[in-house]
């Protein structure tokens, strides 16, 4: 079988698929200044059927449901992450181009946040055939992570996985410049409680990332704020 | 900061391109893994950093970067399992600048390979494109 053949069209796949959605999308991220600083909501906007007849009302666009397993043989829905934020990117464990330069700098995120329990990582393998869970097991624990409550390293079946990537926007991207011609180009996503994409970063940029470590306080502040206004 | 990088560039002016070939090709081949200063990556990839198995395994070296390497290897007592890609796009005296970059930095004082010798320890596993 080979292998590595399969490994470049699904990167193909999924890149053409990203690009395809960043064009439907990418109208829909310069939206809602409000009067604080606020970050944005990513992605296209839902209709929504209001009543009586009046005009459609929209909503900002939500990941979808999804179900996974993590690296303690744990399922893992969005209601893992009710009520909490979380960063998420997708890899691979035997990725030899971007991957160890990604994890490394979410992991930079992570020792950052990694005290704050209402902040959680979640990285999905996109090559489930390989990366079983003992293979993401081993993974997450020679990249130090030994609490999966707090980092979930993921899998499940392909096209489950491909279709997350395409919900969250992060991407897969050929690279000429890279022996075997493709890279990913490593994309983390910042979600809030509300499964809203609050935030896209480059994770090969330290800039990038270091923006992400700048706003994610931001978003706990706004998630902090609607807690106080609804228990009022 | 600025200035710094300003004068690094200026100095590197003094030079040929082929002087800081094995830098360059060290940031675009290798640190994205290996990390910028050769460190490594907690238990996943090795280092290369002041570090034993390049001192120990100086003639395999050309052959591992041009075919990669996959399975358990212990550096510095500890024990890594990635897999590596190999380098059929770098030519043997590119290999051999790339090694003698990695071999007089970052803590490492070993002896540099000529191109010949790189290109015939190459030939150990069949890798050498007499370039």
């Amino acid at each position: 079988m080979n292998i590595p053949f399969l490994r470049s069209v699904g990167h193909l796949l999924l890149c053409m698929v990203v690009i395809a959605s960043a064009g439907l999308t990418l109208p829909g991220c310069t939206q809602k200044p409000t009067q604080e600083t606020h970050l944005p909501y990513l992605g296209e906007p839902e209709l929504v059927a209001s009543t009586a007849g009046a005009a459609p009302d929209t909503v900002p666009y939500t990941v979808p449901s999804f179900t996974l397993t993590n690296q303690d043989r744990q399922t893992i829905t969005n209601q893992t992450f009710a009520g909490k934020v979380y960063v998420t990117d997708f890899f691979f464990a035997t990725c030899p181009s971007i991957c160890p330069k990604m994890q490394s700098e979410l992991l930079r995120v992570y020792e950052q946040f990694k005290g704050n329990p209402n902040v959680l990582f979640l990285s999905h393998t996109i090559d489930p055939a390989h990366d079983s869970i003992p293979v993401l097991r081993d993974y997450a624990e020679r990249l130090g992570i030994k609490d999966a409550s707090r980092w979930h390293f993921a899998t499940a079946p392909h096209d489950t996985i491909f279709a997350l990537a395409r919900a969250y926007m992060t991407a897969a991207q050929v690279d000429k410049g890279v022996v075997g011609g493709y890279a990913h180009s490593g994309t983390f996503a910042l979600i809030d409680s509300h499964r809203r994409i609050r935030g896209l970063y480059d994770g090969m940029e330290k800039t990038e990332v270091d923006r992400l470590i700048k706003e994610l306080p931001e978003l706990l502040k706004e998630e902090a704020n609607a807690r106080a206004t609804a228990a009022k | 900061m600025v200035l710094g990088l300003a004068v690094a560039l200026g100095l590197n002016g003094c030079f040929t391109e082929r002087r800081n070939e094995g830098a360059q090709l060290y940031a675009s081949h290798c640190a994205n893994c290996h990390g910028e200063q050769g460190q490594g990556l907690k238990r996943l990839i090795p280092p290369v950093a002041a570090s034993d198995y390049v001192a120990q395994h100086r003639a395999d070296l050309p052959c591992l970067i041009r075919k990669g390497m996959r399975g358990v290897v212990v550096v510095n007592g500890v024990e890594y399992n990635q897999v590596m890609p190999g380098h059929d796009d770098l030519t043997d005296s590119q290999i051999a600048n790339l090694l003698n970059f990695v071999q007089q930095n970052w803590g490492n004082k070993n002896q540099a390979y000529t191109i010949h010798e790189a290109s015939e320890l190459l030939g150990h596993c069949n890798g050498s494109d007499g370039q």
